[in-house]
């Protein structure tokens, strides 16, 4: 995996297991890949595996059964919606208002490109 | 667990290179070792493995003195050194011949990581380029399974995807009970492998502190404008705008930038040591 130069690497880590979850490789209820085994598929040091569990499990997006191992929680996608809700106001929002700010676009701009946008891509979901 | 106390080591005593280093490593970590060329790492490496003694202060290795050389200390360290030498024998001989002096070898890995990394089992060391007999010598020291490695520049001269497999190997083999330090120029190949970095300069401990450690006290940005207020450990103009390395005044989580921490510390020791013990008191 390409890691992003500005964010930690554990979150990065972190968000890598909630897009499996969003995509359904690891589903709701499964086990999912131990420490040392995505450590070695991202080429990274276990504890920083561990550190991104740990933030996970807070999270209630991954639960640790002692002795068996790690496991996609019940109602992980709930949670990784939320949590990725959460960041994408934090961390993305900032730079696109900004950017929005600079070019002199305003929210009216914005709302006519975005339901063209959903339109193109995402009917047939929304409807 | 690695106990440096005062400890004093030149090439001749009448010039030091390290005065009075005190150094605590525990197992269960891989621990970057960096520096400039003549910094001391090597040497710092070869006090640890027993073939340097120190002039002054001592060494403790899970209880024991390398400089004694005990066959039973022995058996629980591995060392590669950068340029790696290998007698002219088959891989197979060499086990047949080195293996027993690690009790706790495991010949089944060994045969694995040679896979993992393509080096055929079937060749004759001399014969093989450096890089291969690089890549040998770490399968051999990684099956050996000994509580402490010792790897100066281990990815010299690997391959791009040798550099993969070693990142994988390294991942794959760490646990509570191991020390890895590795010494090393490239830090692009090890920055996510490495947990905990010590920054030597002429005899001088720099830094040693855990990566958490480091991304708690210190933010790694690229910003437009350099801010006044904070102190700026480290700053490079990039096409981005102005990468900083500074003070983390504001409990930012960013991700560690090993080159520009390096330069940072080495240009600035002072401010680093600063920043380093007035945060660890606000925060114990």
């Amino acid at each position: 995996m390409e890691f992003r130069e500005q964010q930690a690497i554990y979150l990065q880590i972190a968000e890598y297991a909630c897009e499996q979850i969003l995509l359904k490789s690891w589903p709701p209820g499964t086990k999912i890949l131990s420490i040392r085994d995505l450590a070695v598929l991202m080429e990274v040091n276990p504890n920083t595996v561990q550190r991104a569990y740990d933030f996970l499990q807070q999270r209630e997006i991954i639960v640790n059964k002692r002795g068996v191992g790690y496991f996609a929680a019940e109602g992980a996608t709930e949670r990784v919606v939320a949590f990725r809700k959460e960041q994408f106001i934090e961390t993305e929002l900032p730079v696109f208002f900004r950017n929005m700010y600079l070019l002199n676009m305003s929210v009216e701009d914005i709302k006519g490109r975005y339901d063209q946008f959903i339109n193109q891509n995402f009917k047939e979901t929304q409807s | 667990m690695i106990e440096i106390e005062n400890l004093s080591f030149g090439y001749s005593r009448k010039k030091l290179l390290y005065k009075n280093l005190n150094l605590s490593l525990k197992s269960g970590g891989v621990y970057g070792l960096l520096g400039k060329n003549g910094a001391g790492k090597s040497t710092l490496l070869k006090n640890m493995a027993g073939t340097l003694f120190p002039v002054n202060g001592s060494i403790t290795i899970n209880g024991r003195h390398p400089y004694k050389r005990q066959p039973s200390f022995l058996e629980t360290i591995y060392y590669i050194a950068e340029d790696v030498y290998v007698p002219p024998l088959t891989i197979k001989k060499y086990q047949n011949l080195f293996a027993p002096f690690y009790p706790k070898f495991n010949i089944d890995s060994f045969y694995q990581y040679l896979r993992e990394l393509e080096v055929d089992a079937d060749s004759k060391l001399n014969r093989l380029s450096f890089g291969q007999q690089k890549k040998f010598v770490i399968a051999f020291a990684l099956a050996c399974n000994t509580d402490v490695i010792l790897m100066d520049e281990p990815t010299n001269g690997l391959d791009i995807p040798s550099k993969s497999q070693f990142r994988k190997l390294i991942a794959s083999v760490m646990n509570e009970d191991r020390l890895i330090m590795i010494s090393t120029h490239q830090v692009r190949d090890l920055e996510n492998m490495i947990d905990n970095i010590i920054i030597v300069d002429s005899g001088n401990l720099l830094l040693h502190a855990s990566v958490g450690n480091i991304t708690d006290k210190l933010c790694f940005k690229t910003v437009t404008e350099i801010p006044e207020s904070a102190r700026v450990l480290y700053k490079e103009r990039t096409l981005q705008g102005n990468a900083v390395v500074m003070e983390n005044t504001l409990g930012e989580d960013s991700k560690l930038n090993l080159e520009f921490l390096f330069n940072g510390i080495v240009e600035n020791p002072e401010m680093a040591k600063q920043i380093f013990s007035t945060t660890q008191t606000l925060s114990a």
